[in-house]
């Protein structure tokens, strides 16, 4: 029998075939690229490329950072979700869509605009000072960036679920005797807790990649405050094309590993909250 | 994966829901407090930020401000930035809505696993983003010497600029439709079909109209992120002044050039771009919901 | 118009929901496909429709091979389980969507578009609603204008899936009955979809009973009802009491006991499974009596012109569960027999209807 009639519905074959070739053209051959030209270099090459003690200290930095922005977006952003879900505030709704600010918000604007607030004699600079607290041009100022990118990620996954939990659960706990902490503690947080992770997560991958944002308020010192996405670009500038390649290799795996586990995060997700995210 | 947070997804108002319940009502000084910290959390990190662009933009008032923007080189930039994104917008507009069709509509093996490509661009870093195009069409690249004999410069050009912003954006409206098609079935095209429709008057008349809110959210965050982003496209433009600067890159420029009002001048743009984004996105997803609310009566 | 369906199969990966089915519709009927969920029969709906292809076998309208003509040519109306209605349009576009998108030669004109609804509109009694978006109706609502919607295309059959299954029960009688009168109205082939035996019963000129891709019996609902041809067609349709045994002589033998029955050409010692229905099951007060399978009354339910006594059988759980006995008897046999709750009693089929055990069937309750 053919196989021109067996779908009802028409476009299968060229829908499914643009999608494919377009995929293909824009994303998989360009990023098959790194792994074939790394696949040139020697092993030798590879390692010094990638293991040298400069490439290794933007690592630290670049996972030390993300890892702490990530945490810092979790509980803050815990915090900010549960308020927007749950209190009845003056200018709630203006706050909830300035949230997504960071996703709208060129990276290199974001990353100018933060240096002149946290340089020593910017808004809040000039008031940490006299502490002896020094953000901008420093690992510290690294993390004011991460922190900006990655604040929507913990919101915006928490708080649908926030949302659409029932209230039935938390009358049950209190009908069972529970305070509000321990209801929150043993009802409301395990519920939320896959979500939780997965904004951590997606935080995390954000920041691992991010450039923009961090240039400017980094400092940029080589073995002090240098990100490995700048590495790659220093590299570059330098014609040291292979040496480049192969650090973006190395991200490029990490972000494959990343995306499994966010992957497999929002399936746990889903089937603990029967919601599709 | 990282735009998930941003997923088209209406809103509902459920704050005095919760404190109208005896079971789920807080305390005061617990709501004082969280609201506390999260606004102060909220302010440090984003309001600030924000205003700090508009001041910092006029801090030498508004003849230099103005002068930034009508400057050649700043009005090239603009106009680099509109081209890039009035390209590669279109462009994941025909993808997201080829691809959304095909997971959405038909059953077919391996369809998970080209969800998870499809996000893909997602996760890698904007900086790698631009370098796998320097690998392919670069002067060292795969087609480095072919494009040299033949005159074509993809590199450090125009159209390497339009490459690197549509691979940063491309998931943008196909997540966005996805879920939602794969959610509305295939009922009503069937409905459509076995009353006469066309394939093509079934998507113009059904399809279309059911998923245009989702449509016009994917396409608003699309056009954000190009005519935002940095990593990638500076990576492949060679920062060419009056030809291959995009806004942002142009801002980088007066910056590290010390001309900071000129710089924030230009970012103000860009921030206002990210304030009209927010307006449109929260409009939609009011509308939105607006929509669903009616459909759940 | 009148539908052929030769044998047909369509197997989803490893399952199969139509088994090498052939069917006749004859013209101007009302037919019940029925059959428990998954039995196979939206398929068959769908592989008539056109909106499901059959891995092979032939589908003929009219006469004329429609196997291969797409769901647009074959020009049958389709009433989606869940009505797929456009939820863009107002009730008024969704019936006129069939006429609109006809080609520009065969489009009727803006004038007789509106005519057209309107009438139809009429026809399913909602005039007043044609402005009106289909989230603003009930559900009820929203089955009568699919039903119009399918019908302004003037098709030459209507399919309806599952059409009152999504509505509560006092709208699901209501539209029953409608739908009913609108047929004979209309006098349109039509078929549709139901795992209700009651409303397959209640609505159809003819009913088809389906199970696991296989078609049990065809027939008037009478027929259906009153000689079920298989174990299968007894156990789903109505009401019925299950006796399970091997056959001895003029007896099923069930445990130590025995039911007399009369007709049937079984071997002795065959497995098989009998039926009575309620109606057609008798008390016998004496417990010591030796015909019949010994239970006792759980509850005594009515006491008017008819009873209904529960029972469950006495003894050893069968297979791990216990039988339960269904029995309607005049309410003045109640009285007479003595019958109270508790009391141990033994059961018999008037007409016992038996089948031989097939390895797989077992009747549906």
């Amino acid at each position: 029998m053919s196989g021109v009639n067996k779908r009802v519905l028409p476009g299968f074959g060229l829908s499914l075939g643009f999608t494919l070739v377009y995929l293909s053209l824009i994303v998989l051959i360009p990023l098959s690229a790194v792994f074939i030209k790394t696949t040139t270099m020697s092993w030798h090459e590879f390692l010094d490329a990638v293991a040298s003690p400069r490439v290794i200290a933007s690592y630290k930095l670049t996972f030390g950072a993300s890892f702490l922005a990530a945490l810092i977006n979790a509980v803050f952003g815990l915090l900010l979700a549960w308020g927007l879900t749950r209190y009845p505030f003056p200018g709630r709704k203006i706050v909830d869509a300035l949230i997504d600010l960071p996703f709208a918000l060129p990276t290199a604007v974001a990353g100018i605009a933060l240096t002149a607030i946290y340089a020593k004699n910017g808004w809040v600079g000039s008031l940490l000072e006299p502490l002896g607290i020094k953000i901008a041009f420093g690992p510290p100022g690294v993390l004011v960036a991460l922190t900006f990118i990655g604040l929507p990620f913990v919101v915006r996954t928490v708080q649908p679920v926030l949302e659409d939990l029932e209230t039935e659960y938390e009358e049950a706990a209190a009908s069972l005797g529970a305070t509000r902490w321990q209801a929150f503690q043993r009802v409301v947080f395990p519920t939320l807790f896959p979500a939780l992770l997965t904004g951590f997560a997606l935080a995390f991958a954000r920041a691992v990649g991010e450039y923009g944002s961090v240039i400017f308020i980094a400092g940029n010192i080589p073995m002090v405050s240098e990100i490995t996405p700048l590495i790659i670009i220093t590299k570059l500038e330098q014609f040291d094309y292979k040496g480049a390649t192969a650090v973006a290799s190395v991200m490029l795996v990490i972000s494959f590993l990343l995306l499994l586990v966010i992957n497999g995060l929002q399936a746990w997700t889903a089937r603990r909250t029967g919601r599709a995210i | 994966m990282v735009g998930v947070a941003a997923t088209f997804d209406a809103r509902p108002d459920t704050a005095s829901k919760f404190q109208a319940n005896p079971a789920t009502r807080d305390s005061s000084w617990v709501r004082y407090l969280i609201i506390g910290v999260g606004l102060t959390y909220f302010a440090l990190f984003l309001l600030l930020p924000l205003i700090a662009v508009f001041v910092e933009a006029f801090r030498k008032g508004a003849g230099v401000y103005f002068s930034a923007l009508v400057e050649p080189d700043a009005l090239s930039a603009i106009r680099l930035t509109l081209l890039a994104a009035a390209l590669s917008v279109p462009f994941n507009l025909i993808f997201g809505l080829a691809a959304a069709w095909a997971i959405a509509k038909f059953q077919f093996r391996g369809k998970n696993f080209l969800i998870t490509l499809i996000d893909l661009p997602f996760s890698v870093s904007p900086v790698v983003a631009g370098l796998i195009y320097v690998l392919v069409f670069g002067l060292q690249g795969w087609f480095g010497p072919w494009l040299r004999e033949h005159d074509i410069k993809i590199i450090f050009a125009v159209p390497g600029i339009i490459l690197a912003t549509t691979f940063v954006t491309f998931p943008f409206i196909a997540r966005e439709l996805i879920p939602l098609m794969q959610a509305q079935g295939r009922d009503e095209e069937e409905a459509a079909i076995s009353l006469g429709a066309s394939g093509f008057q079934t998507f113009w008349r059904v399809t279309i109209p059911n998923i245009k809110w989702a449509l016009l959210y994917g396409i608003i965050l699309c056009n954000a992120r190009a005519m935002g982003e940095f990593g990638a496209v500076s990576v492949v433009s060679g920062h060419i002044r009056g030809e291959t600067n995009t806004m942002p890159l142009q801002v980088e420029i007066l910056y590290n050039e010390y001309q900071f009002a000129a710089a924030f001048a230009v970012a103000s743009l860009l921030a206002l771009l990210a304030l009209v984004t927010l307006v449109l996105k929260t409009y939609v997803e009011w509308r939105a919901h607006h929509h669903n609310a009616i459909a759940e009566e | 118009m009148s539908i052929e369906v030769i044998g047909v199969n369509k197997t989803f990966g490893s399952f199969t929901a139509l088994n090498n089915v052939s069917l006749n519709f004859p013209d101007g009927e009302l037919v019940a496909l029925l059959g428990p969920s998954g039995c196979g029969k939206t398929t068959l709906l769908r592989v008539i429709a056109g909106l499901e292809h059959p891995d092979s076998g032939r589908i003929v309208l009219d006469g004329i091979d429609a196997t291969d003509k797409d769901v647009r040519q074959r020009r049958v109306g389709f009433v989606f389980q869940h009505y797929a209605l456009f939820r863009h349009m107002t009730v008024f576009e969704n019936i006129a969507f069939g006429l609109r998108v006809r080609p520009r030669r065969e489009r009727p004109s803006e004038k007789e578009i509106r005519a057209k609804v309107t009438r139809l509109l009429d026809l399913v009694q909602l005039g007043w609603v044609a402005n009106r978006f289909p989230s603003q109706l009930s559900g009820g609502q929203r089955q009568r204008i699919a039903l119009a919607r399918a019908l302004a295309v003037e098709p030459r059959v209507l399919l309806l899936d599952e059409p009152f299954g999504a509505l509560d029960a006092k709208v699901r009688k209501e539209l029953r009955r409608w739908l009913r009168t609108l047929h004979d109205e209309l006098h349109i082939s039509s078929i549709f979809v139901t795992h209700d035996q009651e409303e397959a019963l209640e609505v159809s000129d003819r009913i088809v009973l389906v199970n696991k891709g296989n078609v049990e019996q065809i027939g008037s609902p009478k027929e259906i009802y009153e000689q079920p041809a298989t174990a299968f067609a007894y156990g789903f349709i109505g009401a019925v009491n299950e006796f399970r045994g091997r056959v001895d002589g003029g007896f099923v033998r069930v445990g130590d006991e025995r039911l007399r029955f009369e007709t049937g050409n079984f071997k002795d010692g065959q497995e098989v499974i009998a039926f009575s229905r309620p109606h057609d099951t008798e008390i016998v007060a004496n417990p010591q009596s030796d015909d019949g399978v010994s239970a006792s009354i759980n509850r005594i339910l009515g006491s008017g012109s008819v009873a209904r006594v529960e029972l469950v059988a006495n003894g050893d759980a069968r297979e791990g569960r216990k039988d339960f006995f269904e029995v309607e008897i005049p309410g003045t046999e109640v009285q007479s027999l003595g019958l109270s709750t508790g009391q141990h009693v033994k059961l018999r089929g008037r007409r016992l209807s038996v089948f031989p055990v097939q390895n797989t069937t077992k009747a549906a309750s």
